[in-house]
């Protein structure tokens, strides 16, 4: 699914990963990662449980600060930034979506959409709520506008949360297995949700279990294991002829 | 029966211990914030404390009536009589209590910021403060700040007096403000980490969180021990005679001393402690319905 990049006419990556280690206490959890990210490329990371995937994403958007190693996101120097003011900048330009959607249960769905862009990017309300309107209209979400997450499905909240972080207008979006807390019907709509993002080019680096999925959709691959990436391709050679035993053996066993 | 005005250090005293005995439960958990506000409540407010003290104060008025000289004024038209006059010492006492609350409130609330503070010093410092305030008998901290505090203040050429009333306010507001503070970083801690991520992610500052995705969270979670607090509190301005402030006890005893009638003394009182009680009481239930509704989430 190289056309992507063909279209957007360049190969520039718009997140640089550089031999990132993070440690908590005595566990090593990355180990030393590098990737790239091309602009509007959609990137996968399988790997099992506990091999340090969630840690990655809150890496590259600031919430964890690394040991050692490089990360760049669009103009940003993440590893030097420290203060949370400087994380700001950032974060304007990168939003996450979590695994347990982490809406706030406080605000309806359309206030959860509204909140940051009104309160952070200091952006006229009424065009924020124009946006907001047709940002929740995209994910499916018409008439729920008023509705508190508390009165919501799963799905519905994860892509109430899908629209909150795309009313930043950010530039990359980090997904981190953004289905797994979902029941297999909620868990289409979610995808299909996703898909249409990265089909209008979206930069995307999602963690996910979903390989079917991530076949279909991704550009790029990788496969992380205790830390490091065990291997990397496109999902047509990665997911048919990986040339890794570690990969062949998770691949099996999730399959 | 003698009688032995209600002291209200002993009222305090009894209240403390309430809240001692919570405090070790809580300590490990946050969450039980509410419990903690409903155990206190219902010691201090129930229905039935209500009808005993109106029994006692009927009783009282009954029997002193029969033992009246027939030629003397009965208790019921010395009680009507003064009745102003203890209204007017009453409303001081509210008056120190809404005054010593606002105060103790915004004061507890940046300890409790100092408390959850990502500097190391900030929270060691705040946490000493809080324990010291937390732990230190009420009428101390009121003595301590009566003999602290100037009678008045110069600010250039103008000179500010600084009534007893106002110090007794603000030596009230001190324990208020180191228990606000508690139940603002426990209502605070016990919101799930999630929440400051996902607001973190969305680029809000530490501060914006805190005031527009953390607080607003935790009101439901922090009214019920807070509005407690505020009927300890008003009970506790009783103190303020101790040291000199016309309120309410200061004015009964006044009152008995001018009347100078033995058989006044447990009507009035009992009468005095019946106005607290009317005040308190909705205040108390209004707190054990708040906890019932949201005591399940
Ligand atoms: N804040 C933290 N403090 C201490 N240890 C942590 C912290 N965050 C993550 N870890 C540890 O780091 C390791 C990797 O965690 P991480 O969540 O990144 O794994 P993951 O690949 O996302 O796993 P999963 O698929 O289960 O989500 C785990 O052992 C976890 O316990
Ligand atoms: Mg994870």
């Amino acid at each position: 699914m190289t056309h992507r990049i063909d279209a957007t006419g360049s190969n520039v990556p718009i997140v640089r990963v550089l031999d990132v280690h993070k440690s908590f206490g005595a566990v090593e959890v990355l180990r030393g990662i590098s990737f790239d990210v091309a602009k509007g490329e959609a990137v996968c990371i399988i790997g099992p449980s506990g091999s340090g995937k969630s840690t990655l994403l809150r890496c590259i958007n600031g919430l964890v600060t690394i040991d050692r190693g490089e990360i760049f996101v669009a103009l940003h120097a993440v590893h030097r930034l420290h203060k949370d003011v400087e994380m700001v900048a950032l974060r304007k330009d990168v939003s996450i979506v979590f695994q347990q959607y982490n809406l706030f249960p406080h605000k309806t769905a359309l206030e959860n959409v509204m909140m940051a862009p009104i309160d952070v990017l200091k952006q006229p309300r009424r065009e924020v709520e124009e946006r907001a309107y047709a940002l929740l209209k995209k994910v499916r979400l018409s008439g729920k506008e008023q509705s508190y997450p508390g009165e919501l499905s799963g799905g519905q909240q994860q892509r109430v949360a899908i629209a909150r972080a795309l009313a930043m207008r950010p530039q990359v979006m980090l997904f981190d297995e953004v289905t797994a807390a979902l029941d297999p019907e909620t868990r289409k709509e979610v995808l299909a949700t996703i898909r249409q993002l990265i089909e209008e080019g979206m930069t995307s680096v999602l963690v996910t279990h979903e390989m079917a999925f991530a076949r279909e959709i991704a550009d790029h691959v990788y496969f992380t294991d205790h830390g490091l990436i065990v291997e990397d391709g496109p999902p047509s050679q990665l997911f048919a002829a990986p040339r890794k035993e570690r990969t062949r053996a998770f691949l099996e066993q999730i399959l | 029966m003698r009688a032995t005005p209600p002291s209200p250090a002993a009222l305090i005293c009894q209240m403390r211990r309430g809240g001692l005995s919570q405090r070790e439960r809580r300590q490990n958990q946050p969450l039980s914030l509410g419990k903690r506000g409903r155990g206190e409540g219902a010691a201090l407010f129930s229905t039935r404390t209500g009808v005993a003290l109106a029994i006692v104060f009927v009783a009282s008025i009954a029997v002193a009536q029969i033992r009246t000289q027939p030629a003397s004024a009965s208790v019921l038209e010395l009680l009507v009589k003064w009745t102003p006059l203890l209204a007017t010492g009453f409303l001081f006492n509210l008056l120190i209590s809404f005054f010593a609350m606002v105060v103790g409130t915004a004061s507890g609330l940046l300890l409790a910021f100092a408390r959850i503070s990502p500097r190391r010093s900030l929270r060691g410092t705040s946490w000493i403060v809080v324990q010291f305030f937390r732990n230190a008998p009420w009428l101390v901290l009121l003595f301590f700040v009566m003999y602290l505090l100037p009678f008045q203040f110069r600010l250039g050429s103008v000179t500010i007096p600084f009534p007893d009333w106002i110090k007794a306010t603000l030596g009230l507001a001190l324990p208020i403000m180191a228990n606000v503070a508690e139940i603002v970083r426990g209502a605070v801690q016990s919101i799930p980490t999630a929440q400051w991520d996902a607001a973190r992610s969305l680029a809000f500052s530490r501060r914006q969180t805190l005031w527009k995705i953390i607080l607003p969270q935790c009101v439901k979670r922090m009214l019920p021990p807070w509005m407690n607090w505020y009927a300890i509190l008003t009970m506790a301005t009783t103190l303020a005679s101790i040291v000199g402030v016309s309120e309410v006890m200061t004015i009964t005893l006044r009152i008995t001393n001018a009347e100078g009638r033995t058989d006044l003394l447990i009507p009035i009182y009992s009468y005095v402690l019946l106005w607290f009680f009317l005040y308190c009481y909705p205040i108390s239930r209004w707190t054990r319905r708040l906890e019932a509704r949201y005591g399940q989430r």
